[in-house]
C-alpha cells in the first residue's frame, strides 16, 4: 500500500496562504487512493508558480517550458504508455501560452490528466491579467482591466466534446482529491480546472469570494448530457459549480499506434530483418 | 556512337505527372546500372506553374548536376520556350504534336494516338527510355512496382508504355542517344536525400517522429510513416513545430529515440525547444532542410543560408554537433552519427541539408544492415551512486541516464537551473557546477569530429573550400580545372560544428589562392573559419538565386 509519506514533504517557494498548498495535498491524496507508487507517475509541468508543484513531491518530473507541457506529456505517454502521466500548470501557461496545445490534446484524447491551477492572474510575473481574468480586473499592465473577454476553459472543452471535464476548488480539498482520483482513473484526456486564490496578486477573486460562490454539483447532474454540461460550463458569477461537468467515453489516442501496443518504445530493438526489407524497397 | 553521360530534363506544369515520370525513369536507370544526380525544381503551387525534373545519368560515378541538356522532354510548350537555350549540340527535344513546334532535333510525338490524357506522362517515359537505350522490361518492372495493386491504373500505364516504345522504335535513329550498356548491373538503391535521412534514422533506432509539414523537409516524416508499421515507429503530425520538438523531447526523455525535421521557419519555432533539450540533457536529432529565406522566402528552392542560424540557435550556452551531408549516402550515415552523438552526449544534434539534396535522387551502394552497429535505444546506464541523481557531476559531463518508470529510481529533469537531482535551484554554486558539467561534453564532441575532406594537388594554386550539398559541384569543378592544368584542390566540410582548426589550417595556409564556395550571399562558412582560426578565406563564390551550385556556375564565377 502506498502512503502519503511516500510522496515526501518539501520546502516550497509559495506564499503563505497560497491555494497551491491545498492542491498539492489533494494531488497526493488522490495518488495514494489510486495506489500509484511514485516511480509509476510522471508529472509534466510548464512555467509558473503552479508548474513548480511537481518539485514538491516524489515522482518522475519533466518541468519544461512555459506553455509546452502538453506536447512533452503526449510524447512521453506515447513512448511509455505504462506511465501515469499528469500535467500540472497554471491558467497562463495552459490557456494562454499553450492554448493551441490544449485544443490539440483534447482532439487527440491522449490518456493523461491535465490539472490547471486557475487563480485568474499571473502570479510569478507579479500580477498581470491571465486569460481567465474577469472584466474590470485592474492591474499595472491592464490599468483599465483586460481588453479581451475571459477565456472559458470548461465551455471550450465541452464544446469540443472533451473526454472528461471537471472543476475543483482548493478550498474543498477532499472533493478535489476525489475529482483528481476520478480523472486519473479515466481512460482518455481529463481536464480538471482548479480554482484557487492568489493571496498576493488577486484581491478580487479571494478565498472568501470563491467560498461564497462555489457549490458541489448535485448527484442528479448528468455529465453525459451535452446540453446540461454546456449550461453548467457557463455558470459563473453568483454561483460556480464544482464537480464532473462533462464525460464522454471514446477511444484513447495511443491505441491507434500499433507500435505503442507492443509496450514502451524504449525497450524495442531495431528489427534488422524488417530493416533489410525496407532497404530492399529502394532497390 | 553510344554515350557515357547524358543530361535529361523533363519539364511541365504541376499536375502533369512529373513526380511519377521522374522517379520511375531514375529507378529504371539505376537498375540498368547507371549513376544519377537528380535536380528537382518546382514552384510553390499544386497545379500549373513550371516544374522540372533533371536527371544527369552516367556510366561512371558522378557527383553533381550539369547545365547543358541532351534530351529535353517537354510536357508543355512553355518548357521548350524556357529551356531550348540550355540544349547541348545535337540536343533532342521531345514535344507533343499539338505544340506546333518543329525544327532540327525536335521529335514530334502524336501522344493522342499513344495514350489518353492522364497516361501521357508514362508515354513520355516510354519515349525517353527508348531514346536513351533502356530495356523496356526494366522500365515495365519499375512501372509495375510503382502502381502495385492499382490494377486498372497499372494496365493503362503498361499499355501506354508499350505503345510508346513501339512508336519510338520506328523513328529516325538520329534522335537516339543510347547510353553505353552496363553489363551485369550491380544492385544499387535509388534514394533521395530526405529518404536517406529517414532510412538512417530508422537504422539508428529512431522510434518517434512528431512533425509539422514544411517544404522541403516533409518527405522525411512521410518516408518514416511509410515504414512505421514494419519498423515499430510512431509518427504524429503535431499542431505546430513548437509542439513537434516538445513531443520529441517528452518521448526521448521516456526512452524513445526521436527525430524532428523541418525547414528554416519551422526551425525558428523549435528554437526554444533546442535550448530545452540542452538544459534537460535530452537527446534529439533535428534535421533542417534549408530553403531560401528570410521569412517564407522561396519555399521550394534551395540555399545554404541557415548555417549560422543552426550554429547559434537556442538561448544560453551549450555544446552541439552539426552535420552537413555532402551527398545522399552521407545523409544516411551522418544521420546515424547524429543519433549516436545525441544519445551518447545527451543533447541536441543537427543534420543540415537543403532542398537540392533533399529531393536529389542518386544511385547509392546498398546499406549493409548487418554491418551497421546499433546506436542503442539510449546510452547504457553507467554505474551510479544511490540515491539516483539524473545530473550527477562527472568528468566527461555525461551523467548516468535512467528512464522514468523503468525502475524505482525517480528521473527528475528541469528547464530551470537545477541541482544534481534535477530539482530547480537558485544556488549559484550549483549553477556553476552544472553549467561546467554540461559544457564539458563539448570535449567529447570534439573528439568525435569528422575532419574536413581534402582532395587534389598537395601544393595547390587554387583551393576550393565548401560545405554540405555543394560537395559534388565543387569536386567536379576542381576536376575540370585540374584537367585544364590548374593545380586545384578541395577542402570540404561534412561536419560544420565543432570545428577543430588543427585538422585543416595547414591546408588553408598551403594554398596560393583559396575560395569559399557557398550557397548563400554573405559567406557564412568563410566567416566561421575566420572566427575559429583567424584565417581569412579571401575569395568567395556565392549562389543565392534559389538554384543549386553547379560545376559550370563555379567555373564561370572563378573566371570573373
Amino acid at each position: 500500500m502506498v502512503k502519503i509519506k511516500d510522496y515526501g514533504t518539501y520546502e516550497t517557494a509559495w506564499c503563505p496562504g497560497c491555494g497551491n498548498f491545498a492542491i498539492l495535498e489533494a494531488v497526493k491524496k488522490a495518488l495514494v487512493s489510486a495506489d500509484l507508487e511514485p516511480h509509476q507517475v510522471l508529472f509534466v509541468s510548464g512555467i509558473g508558480q503552479a508548474a513548480k508543484a511537481p518539485h514538491y513531491l516524489n515522482a518522475n518530473v519533466f518541468n519544461g517550458l512555459h506553455g509546452r507541457s502538453l506536447p512533452v506529456a503526449t510524447g512521453a505517454k506515447l513512448a511509455n504508455p505504462e506511465l501515469k502521466v499528469i500535467v500540472q500548470s497554471g491558467d497562463g501557461c495552459t490557456y494562454g501560452e499553450g492554448g493551441n496545445h490544449l485544443l490539440a490534446a483534447i482532439r487527440r484524447n491522449v490518456d493523461l490528466t491535465m490539472l490547471v491551477h486557475d487563480n485568474l492572474v499571473y502570479g510569478l510575473t507579479k500580477g498581470q491579467a491571465s486569460p481567465t481574468s474577469e472584466d474590470g480586473f485592474v492591474t499595472k499592465a491592464q490599468p483599465h482591466g483586460p481588453t479581451a473577454e475571459p477565456f472559458n476553459p470548461l465551455a471550450v472543452a465541452v464544446a469540443m466534446r472533451a473526454s472528461f471535464v471537471a472543476r475543483g476548488f482548493s478550498g474543498e480539498v477532499d472533493h478535489l482529491a476525489e475529482l483528481i482520483e476520478q480523472a486519473l482513473a479515466w481512460r482518455g484526456f481529463s481536464l480538471v480546472d482548479i480554482l484557487q486564490p492568489c493571496v498576493s496578486f488577486n484581491k478580487v477573486n479571494t478565498f472568501a469570494w470563491f467560498k461564497q460562490r462555489c457549490y458541489i454539483l448535485p448527484a442528479d447532474h448528468d455529465a453525459g448530457d451535452f446540453d446540461a454540461a454546456m449550461k453548467k460550463a457557463y455558470e459563473w458569477g453568483a454561483r460556480i459549480p464544482l464537480g464532473v461537468i462533462y464525460r464522454r467515453e471514446s477511444d484513447s489516442f495511443e491505441a491507434q499506434f500499433p507500435a505503442v501496443a507492443a509496450g514502451p518504445l524504449a525497450g524495442q530493438e531495431v528489427d534488422r530483418a524488417a530493416l533489410a526489407t525496407v532497404f530492399n524497397k529502394y532497390a | 556512337m553510344a554515350e557515357k553521360k547524358l543530361n535529361v530534363l523533363v519539364g511541365g506544369e504541376a499536375g502533369q505527372g512529373l513526380a511519377t515520370l521522374g522517379p520511375i525513369l531514375v529507378k529504371s536507370l539505376v537498375r540498368a546500372g547507371y549513376h544519377v544526380v537528380v535536380t528537382q525544381s518546382y514552384q510553390s503551387r499544386i497545379r500549373g506553374g513550371h516544374n522540372t525534373f533533371a536527371i544527369r545519368v552516367s556510366v561512371d560515378k558522378i557527383a553533381a548536376p550539369r547545365e547543358a541538356v541532351d534530351i529535353l522532354v517537354a510536357l508543355n510548350a512553355e518548357t521548350v520556350a524556357l529551356h531550348r537555350g540550355e540544349l547541348a549540340s545535337r540536343g533532342v527535344v521531345v514535344v507533343d504534336e499539338t505544340f506546333a513546334i518543329s525544327g532540327d532535333g525536335v521529335l514530334v510525338v502524336p501522344y493522342k494516338e499513344l495514350a489518353a490524357g492522364r497516361y501521357r506522362n508514362v508515354a513520355s517515359l516510354g519515349i525517353v527510355s527508348y531514346l536513351v537505350g533502356l530495356d523496356e522490361r526494366v522500365v515495365a518492372d519499375v512501372v509495375a512496382g510503382y502502381f502495385g495493386k492499382k490494377k486498372k491504373e497499372l494496365e493503362e500505364n503498361r499499355r501506354a508504355l508499350e505503345r510508346a516504345f513501339a512508336w519510338a522504335a520506328g523513328v529516325d535513329t538520329s534522335y537516339q542517344r543510347s547510353l553505353v550498356a552496363v553489363d551485369e548491373p550491380p544492385k544499387r538503391l535509388t534514394v533521395n536525400g530526405n529518404e536517406a535521412v529517414a532510412l538512417g534514422a530508422m537504422s539508428a533506432g529512431a522510434k518517434f517522429c512528431p512533425f509539422y509539414p514544411m517544404t522541403p523537409s516533409t518527405s522525411i516524416p512521410l518516408t518514416l510513416i511509410a515504414h512505421a508499421e514494419d519498423m515499430g515507429l510512431v509518427v504524429e503530425q503535431a499542431e505546430d513545430e513548437i509542439a513537434a520538438i516538445n513531443m520529441a523531447l517528452g518521448a526521448s526523455y521516456a526512452g524513445a529515440p526521436a527525430v524532428v525535421a523541418t525547414s528554416g521557419g519551422g526551425f525558428a519555432l523549435m528554437v526554444e525547444g533546442v535550448s530545452l533539450a540542452a538544459m534537460t540533457e535530452t537527446p534529439v536529432v533535428v534535421v533542417v532542410a534549408q530553403r531560401p529565406g528570410p521569412a517564407t522566402g522561396l519555399p521550394t528552392r534551395t540555399e545554404q543560408a541557415d548555417l549560422e542560424f543552426v550554429l547559434c540557435a537556442g538561448h544560453g550556452e551549450f555544446p552541439r554537433a552539426v552535420f552537413a551531408p555532402g551527398d545522399v549516402a552521407e545523409c544516411f550515415y551522418l544521420t546515424r552519427k547524429a543519433f549516436e552523438l545525441a544519445q551518447n552526449f545527451q543533447g541536441p544534434t543537427f543534420v543540415l541539408t537543403d532542398q537540392f539534396l533533399a529531393d536529389s535522387y542518386r544511385a547509392v551502394e546498398p546499406f549493409d544492415v548487418g554491418g551497421l552497429p546499433p546506436v542503442g535505444a539510449y546510452a547504457a546506464p553507467l554505474e551510479f551512486a544511490e540515491p539516483y541523481a539524473r545530473y550527477a557531476v562527472t568528468e566527461s559531463g555525461v551523467s548516468p541516464r535512467l528512464l522514468p518508470g523503468a525502475s524505482r529510481h525517480l528521473v527528475v529533469v528541469d528547464s530551470d537551473e537545477h541541482t544534481e537531482d534535477g530539482h530547480l535551484t537558485e544556488d549559484l554554486d550549483a549553477r556553476r557546477r552544472l553549467a561546467d558539467k554540461r559544457l564539458r561534453k563539448a570535449a567529447g564532441l570534439r573528439a568525435e569530429v569528422i575532419p574536413p575532406r581534402y582532395e587534389g594537388n598537395e601544393r595547390p594554386e587554387l583551393l576550393l573550400v565548401s560545405w554540405g550539398s555543394s560537395a559534388g559541384a565543387v569536386a567536379e569543378a576542381a576536376a575540370a580545372l585540374a584537367a585544364d592544368g590548374v593545380r586545384a584542390a578541395t577542402l570540404h566540410f561534412s561536419q560544420v560544428w565543432p570545428l577543430v582548426p588543427s585538422q585543416f589550417v595547414n591546408r588553408l595556409r598551403g594554398a596560393k589562392r583559396s575560395v569559399c564556395v557557398e550557397g548563400n550571399a554573405t559567406g557564412q562558412l568563410a566567416r566561421l573559419i575566420r572566427a575559429e582560426t583567424g584565417l581569412d578565406v579571401g575569395e568567395r563564390v556565392s549562389r543565392y538565386d534559389g538554384l543549386p551550385l553547379t560545376p559550370e556556375y563555379i567555373l564561370r564565377e572563378l573566371k570573373k
